[in-house]
């Protein structure tokens, strides 16, 4: 499968009030050793051929991410999970 | 005077807008997101709303909208936008504006009427206003929270680019409490709450809004008889 996955996540110096919001959940979970969370997304972009991390990287750049707030990673999403990991 | 008013699938606040134009006493044209011809306009403005359900980001996909494709190149060219709200995020994600708007701080849709305080009143959407003029009109977001790098936002203090700050009482945390910016030419400006929405006693707080589009067509009526625009630089 031509699978290539992009990550991304707010900037560490960007606020994560969800993130937060999670965080301060957690105590109801019983859970009290979590010092953050923050939140980021996943998006799975399927190619007809080739898996084309060139034209994944433009796309993450130009649209998947705002670059003033977020950065991102790429990888193509291997079936065995073997991932080759790329960094954007 | 022909100011254009877009719609995008999701955009709420487009009626007010041409509305609040043809009480200022300009003509108010619809565009089209999906049309790139701007019709002849003077001056557009990308209105409030959830422009392609707010999908992504808010405004990352309606950048790429054929319109705002011609929009962009006629700013930089001078032509007068006003965004507000989604408008605003729309002309962020377009890089027509430094930053970004993000989530509330406090996670809360915030919806009330707001006091601002103007504090550059050169730019072709706010010659209406003297500076230090705090005016009341709505807010109403959830993602207005307005974030930039210490660099940038010192940039738009120096310049004078903050066209407009929340006074008694930040509504989603804002860096220092900016409501609104402008670009280096003081053309293209963005702003949080909505003047549209304060253009008439029956429906508005005040009457606080009606500046913003008064100012557009006085600055046209300006550059038509061949002023120049004095932009958000100079004081």
């Amino acid at each position: 499968m031509a699978r290539v996955v992009v990550d991304v996540m707010l900037k560490p110096e960007i606020l994560d009030p969800q993130g937060q919001a999670v965080a301060n959940a957690l105590p109801r979970l019983g859970v009290s050793d979590v010092s953050s969370v923050r939140i980021g997304r996943r998006i799975e972009i399927e190619f007809a051929g080739e898996p084309d991390l060139d034209t994944a990287r433009e796309i993450a750049d130009k649209l998947l991410a705002n670059p003033v707030i977020e950065d991102f990673s790429i990888r193509v999403d291997e079936p065995a999970g073997d991932a080759a990991r790329m960094s954007a | 005077m022909r100011i254009g008013v877009v719609t995008f699938p999701g955009s709420l606040d487009d009626g007010d807008a041409a509305r609040a134009v043809r009480i200022a006493g300009g003509e108010a044209v619809r565009l089209w997101h999906g049309d790139a011809d701007l019709h002849g306009v003077d001056a557009v403005v990308l209105p409030g709303g959830f422009s392609y359900g707010d999908a992504l980001r808010c405004g990352a996909i309606a950048r790429f909208a054929p319109v705002m494709e011609t929009i962009a190149d006629a700013a930089r060219g001078g032509l007068p936008v006003l965004g507000i709200c989604n408008g605003f995020q729309i002309l962020c994600e377009a890089h027509l504006l430094p930053g970004a708007l993000t989530r509330n701080q406090h996670l809360h849709f915030r919806n009330r009427d707001q006091y601002l305080r103007l504090e550059s009143t050169s730019t072709a959407w706010t010659t209406s206003f003297t500076d230090g003029q705090e005016i009341l009109i709505p807010v109403k977001n959830g993602e207005g929270c307005y974030v930039a790098d210490q660099r940038t936002l010192d940039e738009l203090e120096g310049e004078g680019r903050v066209v407009a700050r929340y006074v008694r009482g930040n509504p989603n945390g804002s860096q220092r409490d900016i409501a609104a910016i402008t670009n280096a030419a003081g053309n293209v400006v963005g702003i949080m709450p909505h003047p549209e929405h304060a253009v008439e006693a029956l429906t508005g707080p005040s009457l606080d809004g009606l500046g913003f589009f008064t100012s557009a067509l006085r600055h046209l009526a300006g550059t038509a008889a061949g002023g120049q625009l004095t932009g958000g630089a100079q004081r």
